[in-house]
């Protein structure tokens, strides 16, 4: 165990300041135990401080330890209580390490992502010792991972709710985000559902403002999606944000929701943890599925020296349980690069995955059956990415559409067609055994022939590209094959 | 109208070779083909008639196609979709569903509306067809 555990080590007890690293809070033997909680930080020491000691004070100040001595820890089993700092790398070329700490299981609540977070993210990041510190990764247990309900529906069974099968699923965020009507909002999801998309979204900060109040926007929403279906024979959705002030207000918002027979709700990641959790549940219970936007999480994900990766949000999201996150689209108007995004959609996905330094996973991950939850990538796509699109996000994901939809010269219902029909193409080309990737130009070209939204919307969009560098990239790359 | 169920309705009707090209596909995954067929279109009619067993040990996808060929000579004015199934740990889900033939004339839906209180109103939708019997819904006429 931790080399400064002996209660008889006097020199561990005497009262005032002693470094973490003596006080057992870094353990270059410790092995983790399959059901430790582990987590990779990344962190930039001031200039003096040893990592080492930088890493025991993280473990030290994430679990039991304050800056002095306390003579009250020797009425607890401490060496079982501390984490442990296992494993500081200097990450090459930079000032930066990264350090692997270990967390004992009992330091949790069960089922509980506050708790969690306020323990892993609570104190830490302020610390004067470090100049910046990110958390890159966590490994969480399956022991720990089943005390959470997970995705309200998870990925197969919204798609056997909707009756929609392999292909992306494809949405739209109504445009403009602030200031129609309720009911030439619900005009607008009416035509791009009867043109072809699955969804219509509302945008994160359309929840109830004076120009439309959230009863109204429902009321009309259902009337587009009712007529939608009756029109194309397809199940269709809007997701109703009923993000609000309070919890009070919220339940209120998804009965309604509920009681119109919409197949969905969405909430904004800026309730908070615990209301997230709060409305997976009723989303369970009332066989709603539950759209997460990811509003506010750039604040902190995107930096790459400071705050929390997308792929640790991506994990307790998928413990909290909603059904959709927005993680990206790679090719779109925001962050992200390919690889790390990569990293996401299968943390959301995959039911058990290996580490993978590429896409910047520091941990195997066991999910232990728990459903996935459906990656929605949104932001300044449209259709004639179609290729790129589906060989990097594949086709468990809603691809969202926004103006790729409404911006159509034809009208929206054939912006909507445009997307679906390039959808149908790629994927029947991809099935086909197809070099879909290479040829995508030539057989959304070849669609355009007898589509002419499609090739309106190509002929519109043709050299659209979002090309920055990501601030945001793994350590690791990979050598460059494509 | 033209109901666009399935993954392909956008697209024109699939010919043979692009059928039996889909059903490779699933056959390369190994999700056994079964063939469906119904002519109650409701979106939210899940169990559409089986056509058969699911052919979960028919490798060739040219016997797959003589399958289709004779459910369609059986049932020409009715929908008929092809699915592929995965069984897999964690899927157990339809992994590819298309149509593959539709009724010469597709008189689609309507909503239903019952009017109550406070503006809401409570939606059906409802199969133009559906009012005749089963087997006689998309007869010429």
């Amino acid at each position: 165990m931790a080399a400064a555990s002996n209660d008889a080590d006097k020199g561990r007890w005497a009262s005032g300041v002693t470094p973490y690293a003596e006080m057992g809070y870094y353990d270059a033997d410790y092995q983790p135990k399959d059901t430790d909680i582990l987590s990779a930080f990344r962190m930039v020491p001031q200039e003096g401080v040893d990592p080492i000691e930088a890493a025991a004070a993280i473990a030290g100040e994430s679990s039991t330890a304050t800056w002095t001595v306390g003579w009250t820890d020797r009425l607890t089993a401490h060496e079982h209580y501390q984490a442990k700092a296992y494993r500081v790398d200097p990450v090459p070329g930079t000032d930066q390490y990264i350090a692997y700490i270990a967390y004992d299981l009992d330091l949790f609540e069960e089922g509980s992502i506050a708790n969690l977070t306020s323990s892993i993210i609570g104190n830490v990041f302020g610390f004067k010792a470090l100049k910046s510190l990110r958390l890159e990764d966590m490994r969480i247990p399956p022991i720990y991972a089943k005390t959470f309900q997970g995705p309200a529906h998870g990925i197969v069974l919204e798609r056997e709710f909707l009756n929609k099968y392999g292909r992306p699923l494809l949405g739209a965020t109504t445009k403009p985000k602030l200031g129609l009507s309720a009911r030439n909002y619900g005009r607008v999801v009416y035509e791009a559902l009867r043109g072809g998309l699955d969804f219509v979204k509302d945008d994160e900060n359309i929840n109830s403002q004076v120009f439309m109040r959230w009863r109204d926007r429902f009321l009309y929403c259902m009337e587009a999606v009712n007529k939608a279906a009756a029109v194309t024979g397809e199940i269709k959705g809007h997701y109703l944000n009923i993000t609000a002030g309070t919890m009070e207000e919220m339940y209120e918002r998804a009965e309604f929701a509920k009681e119109l027979g919409s197949v969905i709700v969405m909430i904004d990641l800026t309730i908070g943890y615990t209301a997230i959790q709060s409305m997976a549940k009723w989303c369970r219970k009332n066989s709603v599925i539950l759209h997460l936007h990811r509003a506010g999480h750039s604040t902190y994900t995107r930096q790459k020296t400071h705050g929390v990766s997308f792929r640790v949000i991506s994990k307790w999201m998928r413990l909290a349980g909603v059904d959709h996150i927005h993680a990206g689209t790679v090719v779109g108007k925001l962050e992200g690069d390919p690889n790390s995004v990569q990293g996401f959609y299968a943390t959301l996905r995959e039911n058990k995955l290996p580490a993978n330094p590429v896409q910047g996973l520091y941990f195997e991950q066991d999910w232990a059956s728990m459903p996935g939850v459906m990656p929605v990538a949104s932001g300044g796509i449209h259709a004639g990415q179609l290729h790129q699109l589906l060989h990097l996000l594949g086709e468990d994901c809603v691809m969202q559409f926004g103006g790729g939809t409404i911006g159509h010269p034809d009208g929206i219902a054939e912006g909507a067609t445009a997307n679906r029909v390039a959808v149908e193409a790629m994927i029947q080309a991809r099935n086909e055994g197809r070099d879909y990737l290479n040829e995508g130009p030539e057989i959304l070209a070849r669609a355009a022939k007898w589509s002419p939204s499609l090739a309106h919307a190509l002929e519109i969009w043709k050299d659209i590209t979002f090309n920055f560098e990501s601030t945001d990239m793994p350590d690791v790359v990979a050598t460059p094959s494509v | 109208m033209r109901i666009t169920q399935g993954t392909f309705s956008y697209l024109p009707d699939l010919t043979d070779v692009e059928i039996k090209a889909q059903i490779q596909y699933c056959l390369d995954h190994e999700w056994p083909i079964s063939i469906e067929y119904t002519d109650d279109p409701h979106p939210r009619n899940v169990y559409w008639d089986m056509f058969g067993l699911p052919m979960f040990d028919i490798k060739d996808p040219a016997a797959i196609m003589q399958t289709l060929a004779e459910c369609k000579a059986t049932f020409p004015n009715h929908y008929i979709r092809v699915n592929g199934f995965d069984r897999s740990h964690g899927r157990a889900t339809t992994a590819l569903q298309f149509i593959v033939n539709r009724p010469a004339y597709e008189p689609g839906f309507y909503v239903d509306r019952q009017e109550v209180s406070d503006r809401q109103i409570r939606y059906t939708i409802r199969s133009y067809a559906v009012d005749r019997p089963v087997g006689h819904r998309y007869e010429e006429k």
